[in-house]
Parts: structure tokens; C-alpha cells; sequence
């Protein structure tokens, strides 16, 4: 069948598109965003007591955090040898690497964050469905690692995404990331949601307008 | 064991053939002009005396006046190897003819090489950014990329 | 009726399970049939060489470990080996033995991984990569006995290394050569007759032998396309010569022979390691040589067989304490050469196949 366009390779104009779309985000990304932390908050915790509701949600939400794959470099493979069967992930329920970001809970951001890969990985990060975490492993992770000065680099994934838990190591071992979920775990163990129920009036001009009849 | 092939030994064959085009030989490398460097290694590849068919890698360096290109190519069939260099003294827009119909191997190295010191291969079929993203002002490997 | 058919650009990558790191290949399909594929990398490029020009030369061994991050140990040999031409320093006998013993294990380990991440694309999900796991992690033990680590050594010093091995080293390598023949074995008996990998890798991705020498390949991609060219018979470094060992040639070059090839390479590595056990000598680990070295003016290129192929450090020095010109010869990059040739005419899952028969680590690619 008969292809209509050049044959050798594709056109430069997909490349300058993605070009200006790295430039904008490295433009927008000069201020690392700030740590959720509002789990901290002392006045909030004892203002707010977690209810029976929020602690069997937040049970089931840390039992079986599924990670999104997101793997540049090196600490990819200490994550997979955490998954492996020494150091094994599955005892907590995580052994799911879902290669699809819309089924994920947990993006780890094991390897060295380039300017070039900052747009994919917000975008993955987008398409992750709340609630939503990320660890920062690594020290490429944390702050750009053995390669800040560099030009190409960006220093820390906490300009592109914001961080829940730090695992510092280059790369961490897997004991020390074993430690970072766990400390993930106690975080989300903590954390208090609003249950809003629409009242029965809602209901009824909710499926009054989405009826025909 | 590979023998490297002293340069001056070869720049006096190379004379021969391509008068002129030989700037200096010592015992390490042969430096040539860069106008005339694919007929050179054309020369080299298809000679049965010499037999380059495999090349090893192609390196460029900032030296503040000139840029300098290395090549190192080898032979399988006679296990011996030549370091060939060339220079070009432009900072705007240096300009190199490309060896890629002779070697495949070189297209990514030279589309890096354009990439990271802004020197031009003429003759690449698709020579383009690589590493780094359409948009990056400047070319970092130079010694005055700050 | 005929249906009239358009051909349409699919992205593969750059996050993806199964493209070995932040590889990114536009593809343009016709059905499922590949008609035209452009690579895109980049996605980790860190400026390992511009860094290198502000390191001492002792500085840039860790940057050296971050290149092939699943082979440290012979990036860092292809590092000092060159420093070592440049500056004329002499190692002594017991670390030439001892840098050979952890290249060769470093080649196990790697292939290891080669093997198990083939499979995984290959469909097998994640159980023979498990397998692969179970022995490398008793390499890596063996590693983290002699320097702390488990990923990135950081071992080998410009003159030596870093320090002597412990007691229990050379018993738990023994047990470990005893071992691993049986365990190969037993990814043979598994593997190599399945019918499943049979039809999935046999024939699939051809790299004839005279594309192979024009890309100027190098590794296991080259030899199982029917090429004799390995570094270590060819142009010996090291104390190569000393050890009696073959080398793994395929004849087809398709998926199934690379992967052949791979194997018949752990089991070489083995015999390599067991004749240096039986000769390592006492003595130094080191060369006395200063910590901010400063070799005299020139240039100097030193190459190894690393695992995924040719390695090679070209470094230009001015006398001072860093060296002026740091490049470094990939071997994954190279090889990535004809991967448009072998893809065109293949499906999408055989692509996937194919890539992952020639074992590239991002990390090379894009340094």
C-alpha cells in the first residue's frame, strides 16, 4: 500500500513541538512545589478525630498500594530487587506493577530526572487517579545526586511533582526503601477524608435531569 | 594484538595517492585536511594493503582555535589499527563531510557530535538533535558553553 | 469491497514496561505490521562527559559506574585501564587478578539480567527474571563482601583498587562456581528445546554479518551473527592472555542465537574465573601512585569487553588534575544502529522482542 509521506525518518516539526512543550515546563518548574504536609498539622490533629470510617478506608488504602512504572536509571533495578523474592514487596500487597498509570496509587521515581523526560512524567503523574503518592527514592530523586551541576538535569523531582516520603541512598538499598513505604503506610494511615453524602433531595433533581422521561 | 599503525608510515602512503593533503603525521596519528577527509578514508577502507572496515569510534574535542575530530578505525582481516584526525578551524559553522556511507556506525555519533559541539556533517541523511531536546540553545561540550 | 487503509504513528515508550529503560521508538503501523520506526533517546542524558571535565580523575570513577549501571565493574576497568595508558602505571599482579575475577562475575550478572529481561518480553511473565534474580543476588552478595555495595561499586582505583579482599571471599566463591553450572543447566533444560521461545525468537530480527561489521557492532549482537572478533582474544588487556577460554560464535543472528551466545558466555566466564582463583598471588593492591594524579599531555584510548560489547575511554589530558577531553565509546549506542533494518516487516510484539535481544542499558546510550 502506498505510504504518502518520506520514508526514511519523521518530520522535524513533532521534534520542535516537543521541544518548546520541555522549555515551557522547564520555564514553570524554577520553584520546587511545596511537601504535602498537612498531616503535621498539630492544630488540625486535634481538632479532627479520625473516625472508625477513616481508619478501615485508610487500612485499605495501605495495604495494597500499587505502583505506576516510572524507571529511568540505576535505582530501578534495587526497586525490582525489592520486588524480587529476597527483599519481597508482596507481603504488603505490592507486588502489582501496573504498567497502566489510571490503575496506580504509587508512582516511585527510581532513577535521574532529565528535562527532556519531565513532561512524560507529569504526565503520568496527571493520569494517576487521587488519592495519589510519590516517593522520591535516591539521591537523584531527592536533589538532583551526583549529577546536579549538570546542564540537563533537574534538581529533584519535587519541581515536577509534589513528594510525600524521601528515601535517600545511591542507590537505596532495599531495606531502606522497605523502610520508606513503611513510613508511607504510617502516613496514610493518618490521614482523615470527608465522607460527603449528596442529601436525598440531590438525588432526586440528579436523576430527574439525567432521565428522559 | 592489535598493532597500531604508526602515522607517519602511513601518511607517506597516503601522500602518494593524495598529494597535499596530509597537515602532520607523528608516530601516534595522521592529521589531514577536513575538505579532503572522505576520500581519504574511502582510500583507507577499500585499500587491500590497509582494509579499515571497522570503525572504532569518532571523539571531538575543543581545543579553544580549532575543533579536532579523531577517528580510530580497525581492520579485522589484518588485526591492525589507525588513529586519523582532522581539524577544522571554524567557530561559527564548522564543516566536515560525513563518513556515513562508508561506516554506518557513525550516524548517531555524528548526529551526537552535532548535537553537543554544533559541528555540521555534510552529507548525513538525517542529521538532527539526539540527545538533548529541538529548543536547547547552545552546545554544551564547547569550552565556552557556560 | 475493498477497505482503504491509512498507516498511523504509535509511540512506544518512553515509560513502558518493557523498553529497558526511557527508550522511545515512533512507530508508524500498517495494521500490526511495522513499516517505518525512529528511535528517540535522550530521555537520560546527564552530561556525563561535560561532568568529567571538572572532576579529578579519582572523581570520575563513581560518574563511570552510572554509564552500564547493571555491569559497574567494567566501566570502571575500561576507565582506569585508560588512565593507567595515559600515565604509564604499572598494576601489580594481585589486582590484575582480582580486577579479572569481578570482571568475569560482572559479565554473569549482567547476562543474568540480558537473559531474564528477554524472557519477560518474550511473555514468560517474570518468572525465569526471577530465577535470573535468585543467582544474581548471590553475585551481588559476593560484591557487597568486597565493597559495601550492591548496585554501584565503585571499586577499581587508577592503580589498583580499593582494597584487599576479605577472608570469606574466596570460599563463598568457590561454593558459588560450584553451584552455578548446575543452576545454568537448569535454565538450558528449561529454555533452550520450549517451543514457546522456539517460535517466538527463532528467525525473528535477522542481522546478516555484513550489516553487522558495517554498523560496526560489537559483543554479543556481533558474534551471533557469525563474527570472530572478541577484545579479549583479539587485542588482550589486562592478563588475559594468561587464561585458556572460548569464545560463543552463532551462525543465524537472530533473538535465538543472541541469546544462545549469552549463555555460552556464563559458562566461559566460569572457567575464566575458576584458573584465576587457582593464581591469584600475594602481594599490593595498589600502585603508589598520587591521589591527584596528573598525568603528562596526550591522549590515550583503552578498550574492554564489556558485556553489552566494545568499551572504550578516549581521554585527552593537559597535566592538570582533571582530564580535559572524557568520551566514551558506547557500546549500546552503536549497536542500536540498524535497529530500523531488523524491525521492518516484524509485528509490534516481535519488535518488542527484538529489542530486547540486543541488551542495551539507557544508561550508555545517552551517558
Amino acid at each position: 500500500m502506498e505510504i504518502n509521506r518520506r520514508y526514511i525518518y519523521s518530520d522535524i516539526e513533532l521534534d520542535k513541538a516537543e521541544g518548546e512543550q520541555i522549555e515551557a515546563l522547564k520555564a514553570r518548574a524554577q520553584e520546587p512545589f511545596p511537601d504535602p504536609d498537612e498531616w503535621l498539622d498539630e492544630e488540625l490533629k486535634r481538632n479532627v478525630l479520625l473516625t472508625t470510617v477513616d481508619a478501615m478506608i485508610n487500612w485499605a488504602r495501605r495495604s495494597s498500594v500499587w505502583t505506576a512504572i516510572c524507571f529511568p536509571a540505576c535505582c530501578a533495578f534495587e526497586f525490582i530487587a525489592a520486588n524480587a523474592s529476597r527483599f519481597d514487596l508482596a507481603r504488603f500487597g505490592m507486588e502489582i506493577l501496573r504498567a497502566s498509570p489510571r490503575q496506580a496509587d504509587l508512582m516511585v521515581t527510581a532513577g535521574t530526572l532529565t528535562w527532556k523526560m519531565a513532561p512524560q512524567v507529569r504526565r503520568i503523574y496527571d493520569q494517576m487517579a487521587e488519592p495519589k503518592w510519590v516517593i522520591a527514592m535516591g539521591a537523584c530523586g531527592i536533589s538532583g545526586g551526583i549529577f546536579r551541576s549538570s546542564y540537563a538535569v533537574v534538581p529533584g523531582y519535587n519541581r515536577i511533582v509534589p513528594v510525600d516520603v524521601y528515601v535517600p541512598g545511591c542507590p537505596p538499598r532495599p531495606e531502606a526503601l522497605i523502610y520508606g513505604i513503611r513510613m508511607l503506610h504510617n502516613k496514610i494511615s493518618r490521614e482523615h477524608t470527608d465522607i460527603v453524602l449528596p442529601s436525598p433531595a440531590d438525588i432526586v433533581d440528579k436523576a430527574r435531569e439525567l432521565s428522559p422521561f | 594484538m592489535t598493532v597500531s599503525l604508526s602515522g607517519s608510515e602511513v601518511a607517506k602512503q597516503i601522500a602518494e595517492r593524495f598529494p597535499e593533503v596530509v597537515s602532520e603525521a607523528s608516530d601516534q596519528a595522521v592529521v589531514v585536511k577536513s575538505e579532503s577527509l572522505f576520500e581519504v578514508t574511502e582510500y583507507l577502507k577499500s585499500n587491500p594493503g590497509f582494509d579499515f572496515d571497522y570503525l572504532n569510534y569518532i571523539a571531538a574535542v575543543d581545543y579553544y582555535d580549532y575543533f579536532e575530530l579523531v577517528y580510530q578505525m580497525t581492520s579485522r582481516e589484518h588485526n591492525h589499527s589507525l588513529i586519523l584526525k582532522t581539524r577544522c578551524c571554524d567557530r561559527d559553522k564548522p564543516t566536515v563531510p560525513s563518513v556515513v556511507s562508508l561506516w554506518r556506525g557513525a550516524d548517531f555519533q555524528e548526529r551526537e557530535i552535532y548535537d553537543l559541539m554544533g559541528i555540521t556533517f555534510e552529507g548525513h541523511p538525517n542529521l538532527k538533535r539526539i540527545v538533548l531536546w529541538e529548543g536547547f540553545e547552545g552546545y554544551p561540550l564547547r569550552k565556552d558553553y557556560l | 469491497m475493498v477497505l482503504k487503509t491509512e498507516p498511523f504513528m504509535l509511540n512506544i515508550g518512553p515509560v513502558h514496561p518493557s523498553t529497558h529503560g526511557v527508550f522511545r521508538m515512533r512507530a508508524t503501523l500498517d495494521g500490526e505490521v511495522i513499516v517505518d520506526i525512529e528511535p528517540v533517546f535522550g530521555y537520560l542524558h546527564r552530561g556525563i562527559e561535560k561532568l568529567a571535565e571538572e572532576r579529578t580523575y579519582t572523581g570520575i570513577i563513581p560518574l563511570t559506574d552510572r554509564l552500564d549501571y547493571l555491569a559497574s565493574m567494567s566501566n570502571n576497568l575500561a576507565y582506569v585501564l585508560s588512565v593507567e595508558k595515559l600515565a604509564k602505571i604499572q598494576v601489580p599482579e594481585r589486582a590484575e587478578y582480582l580486577r579479572v575475577i569481578m570482571a568475569e562475575l560482572q559479565r554473569i550478572a549482567s547476562h543474568l539480567i540480558a537473559v531474564g529481561a528477554f524472557l519477560n518480553d518474550c511473555g514468560a511473565f517474570f518468572t525465569p527474571f526471577l530465577y535470573m534474580f535468585r543467582e544474581r543476588e548471590k553475585i551481588v552478595d559476593l560484591f557487597e563482601m568486597v565493597s559495601g555495595q550492591r548496585l554501584l561499586y565503585n571499586y577499581m582505583r587508577i592503580g589498583g583498587l580499593s582494597q584487599d579482599i576479605p577472608d570469606e571471599f574466596l570460599p563463598a566463591l568457590d561454593k558459588f562456581i560450584q553451584q552455578m553450572p548446575g543452576f545454568i543447566d537448569e535454565y538450558d533444560r528449561l529454555l533452550a528445546e520450549n517451543e514457546l521461545l522456539l517460535a517466538r525468537a527463532k528467525g525473528v530480527g535477522i542481522l546478516p554479518k555484513e550489516m553487522a561489521i558495517d554498523i560496526c557492532a560489537s559483543g554479543p549482537v556481533l558474534r551471533a551473527s557469525g563474527v570472530q572478533w572478541d577484545i579479549r582474544k583479539v587485542d588482550p588487556y589486562s592478563i588475559y592472555d594468561r587464561f585458556e577460554f572460548d569464545i560463543p560464535i552463532g551462525s543465524a543472528g537472530d533473538c535465538y542465537d543472541r541469546y544462545r551466545v549469552r549463555i555460552e558466555e556464563m559458562r566461559q566466564s566460569l572457567r575464566i574465573i575458576k584458573q584465576a582463583m587457582e593464581q591469584i598471588p600475594p602481594g599490593e593492591i595498589r600502585a603508589k601512585v598520587l591521589h591527584l594524579v596528573r598525568p603528562p599531555i596526550g591522549e590515550a584510548y583503552a578498550h574492554i569487553e564489556a558485556p553489552k560489547g566494545e568499551l572504550g575511554f578516549y581521554l585527552v589530558s593537559d597535566n592538570s588534575i582533571a582530564p580535559y577531553r572524557c568520551h566514551i565509546r558506547a557500546p549500546s549506542l552503536i549497536n542500536l544502529t540498524a535497529l530500523r533494518e531488523m524491525m521492518i516487516g516484524w509485528k509490534v510484539q516481535d519488535a518488542i522482542i527484538i529489542f530486547g535481544s540486543i541488551d542495551i542499558t539507557m544508561g550508555e546510550v545517552d551517558r
